[in-house]
């Protein structure tokens, strides 16, 4: 009870927060683009004088299924007003972790707060969130505002009031024209909309995206993610978003955890995600990279010398400390360069640092970008992106000499 | 229907079929079951509606349609007070069975393990393959004043009922004949219900008893109003039960019905007449649910 009164909007409340145009919403808005305060929030340490902090808090959670780990011991943290990411490949936890925080799940183990009261043992239909469901799930016999007044007919608000919130959120997603419309007679996006209304109107602490846009075509999508971005801005509700798209993660979130087998495997801004992923495997699934496998052959004050199981050998600047702990003589690691990072060349360059002659093999023209494979004299293979507007381009089966620096690649511990 | 539709075309022949063979498909998948409607119902229909128009006929009579003095007679008030009964009936086996049978269905259909599922169903249906006069005559020993429902009851020290030959007996012997076929289509309804939809309702604040009312019922209407309406028109003319739990005190519009072409009463006329007004209210019936039932067609 506690949880839907705490819940239930006051009319200003709503009219000011539902109003884009209201410049202090901006100036309330707690985290976007304050990109080095976003540190990883150490699960363990002095959550309990900050629990206010938090709108979700998942505390060591499990999750089995007929005796399959789905979530093996989740931890995070999502800050007020901020838009988080799960992202992973399919099968990797994600959906059932956010089934967790919508209640349409019961951990195995562990605890699930929201806005700092556990909720581990709350049902759905008693949790301070609302979901936008990756299939819609509109009730197809209800029209438009039928259904995005479902939630507010269910608190038994006033006639006058559920009409004037309808009204605002059906603005608020450009769907007044289709009001008295049923589902069965609206567009992909135009069902997004009124899932997204139909969540929204509740004023939920949580807003729960469970891949919201992955229905959509590309074109569309792109559209999407723009209005949920700027939704989110002005809103400030906290969001909480599902995906397998790292480029939507990416260009959405404040903040991304990636998640791998169950497990979290980095939580982080999208350019740390992007710039310094903690292990191999985020390196391969954010972005696109070049990964080589080697061993730490040198190491001194500054880089290491790696040698890769190519034959290569790699300069790379030290990193402070690893996933896999420190690096040292011996270690087995994976080496990541971004293919933009790798400069491209017709000729030998000056220095003989991650420099090596190969041939090309294949161009894509991506439009901004021009994507080359170079397979190196070792035989290994390489993508290299350079910007469309190059002064040479090479032509296929010309040898050609790649080299990148020290610090635009990184060494992680193989695990 | 299907008879105007064209035959699938083969790329070898011109394109404009001949018209002679346009009728070969529908007419070989048709035919059969065409020639069983025409000779089984249709004509027994025009034969019924033709001895309904003849008063007073008897075996061996000469047929001449002539008077609708028959019609006249169901609205005789002991033989209107036999169809107001037999309504009522019917109408509450299906409330009975539409009680008993939705739990079962939502049951099967969304809580039940999905691998269980055919298994669950078979043991629904196992009774209908049991001759229904049998599982009738099993009522009879369960209800009759010295048989097993009053001993157990009077083991517990409760009064021996009175059921049989009662109209609750008749209900109770309907809706054990027909709750299968209800279960069975409204497991079909509940089957194809988008479960999340009802996490959709329980993530914007509906409790599950609400969300049963405002989604699983809309959703599965459909269901509803084609397993309610096939129980009804089977409850409504449905002879045994009627004929051997009812008693005396429960004629129906079908038992009366065979009275007149089996029984002492022989007037054929008259039967034919209720017969027709029978086959009327269930067609419109029929044509109502066709109209209404399905939520895509008026939309």
């Amino acid at each position: 009870m506690l949880c839907i009164e705490f819940n239930r909007p006051t009319r200003r409340q709503l009219v000011t927060a539902l109003n884009p145009h209201r410049p202090f919403i901006h100036a309330h808005h707690p985290t976007r683009g304050n990109a080095p305060m976003l540190q990883t929030a150490p699960p363990n340490a002095d959550l309990a004088g900050r629990e206010s902090e938090f709108d979700v808090e998942l505390r060591k959670v499990f999750k089995v299924f007929n005796g399959e780990t789905a979530v093996r011991g989740v931890e995070f943290g999502i800050r007020r007003g901020e838009f988080f990411s799960i992202l992973g490949p399919s099968g990797c936890g994600k959906t059932t972790t956010l089934r967790l925080i919508g209640g349409f799940e019961m951990p195995s183990a562990g605890e699930v707060l929201i806005r700092g009261q556990s909720m581990t043992q709350v049902p759905a239909y008693r949790r301070p969130v609302n979901t936008v469901f990756q299939s819609y799930a509109l009730f197809d016999h209800m029209n438009v505002r039928e259904n995005i007044g479902f939630g507010l007919r269910l608190k038994k608000l006033g006639k006058a009031e559920i009409q004037s919130s309808v009204d605002e959120v059906l603005e608020l997603v450009k769907l007044e024209p289709l009001a008295t419309r049923f589902p069965k007679q609206l567009s992909g996006g135009q069902r997004q909309r009124v899932a997204l209304a139909r969540a929204l109107v509740n004023r939920p602490a949580v807003l729960l995206l469970d891949e919201p846009l992955g229905a959509l075509d590309l074109k569309l999508r792109k559209q999407m993610q723009y209005e949920l971005s700027s939704l989110h801005q002005n809103l400030g509700v906290t969001f909480v978003m599902v995906t397998h798209d790292q480029e939507e993660a990416l260009s959405m979130s404040d903040r991304i955890a990636v998640m791998r087998d169950g497990r979290i495997e980095q939580i982080g801004t999208p350019q740390e995600i992007y710039d310094a992923p903690k292990t191999p495997f985020i390196a391969d699934f954010i972005g696109d990279t070049n990964l080589f496998e080697g061993h730490v052959d040198q190491c001194d004050a500054t880089s290491l010398i790696i040698h890769t199981n190519a034959g290569l050998e790699l300069r790379v600047e030290r990193p402070e400390v690893t996933e896999g702990g420190r690096l040292d003589r011996g270690s087995a690691v994976v080496v990541s360069v971004r293919p933009e990072k790798i400069d491209l060349h017709l000729y030998p360059a000056e220095t003989t640092t991650n420099t090596f002659e190969g041939r090309l093999t294949h161009t894509m023209y991506l439009g901004t970008h021009i994507q080359f494979t170079i397979e190196l004299l070792s035989g290994a293979v390489l993508t290299v992106r350079q910007p469309s507007n190059m002064a040479e381009h090479p032509a296929i089966n010309t040898p050609v000499f790649v080299s990148w620096s020290p610090t635009h690649c990184l060494a992680l511990a193989a695990r | 229907m299907a008879v105007s539709s064209p035959p699938p075309k083969s790329d070898l022949q011109s394109s404009e079929p001949r018209p002679l063979s346009r009728w070969v498909g529908p007419l070989v998948l048709l035919g059969p079951s065409g020639l069983w409607l025409l000779f089984l119902l249709v004509l027994p229909v025009l034969v019924i509606f033709e001895l309904s128009l003849v008063p007073n006929i008897r075996p061996g009579d000469v047929v001449n349609p002539s008077s609708l003095a028959n019609y006249w007679l169901t609205f005789n008030p002991i033989n209107l007070n036999v169809i107001v009964r037999s309504v009522g009936l019917a109408v509450s086996t299906t409330l009975l069975c539409l009680a008993l049978g939705f739990p079962v269905a939502y049951w099967i259909a969304i809580l039940a393990p999905a691998r269980h599922r055919n298994l669950l169903l078979l043991g629904f249906i196992l009774p209908l393959w049991t001759s229904s006069l049998l599982r009738t005559y099993a009522w009879i020993t369960i209800l009759r004043p010295t048989g097993v429902l009053n001993s157990v009851l009077g083991s517990i020290g409760i009064p021996p009922l009175e059921i049989l030959n009662t109209t609750t007996a008749v209900t109770i012997g309907m809706s054990y004949s027909f709750l299968p076929y209800m279960v069975l289509i409204l497991y079909s309804s509940l089957e194809k219900l988008d479960t999340s939809l009802l996490e959709a309702s329980a993530d914007l604040g509906a409790a599950p008893l609400q969300t049963f009312w405002k989604i699983t019922v809309p959703q599965s209407l459909p269901g509803i109003a084609a397993g309610s309406l096939l129980v009804f028109i089977s409850s409504l003319g449905d002879f045994i039960d009627p004929e051997l739990l009812g008693g005396a005190s429960s004629m129906t519009a079908a038992r009366l019905i065979y009275n007149q072409f089996l029984g002492q009463t022989q007037n054929w006329g008259f039967g034919s007449a209720l017969s027709m007004i029978l086959i009327l209210a269930v067609s419109i019936a029929i044509a109502l649910l066709l109209k209404y039932g399905d939520r895509d067609a008026h939309r």
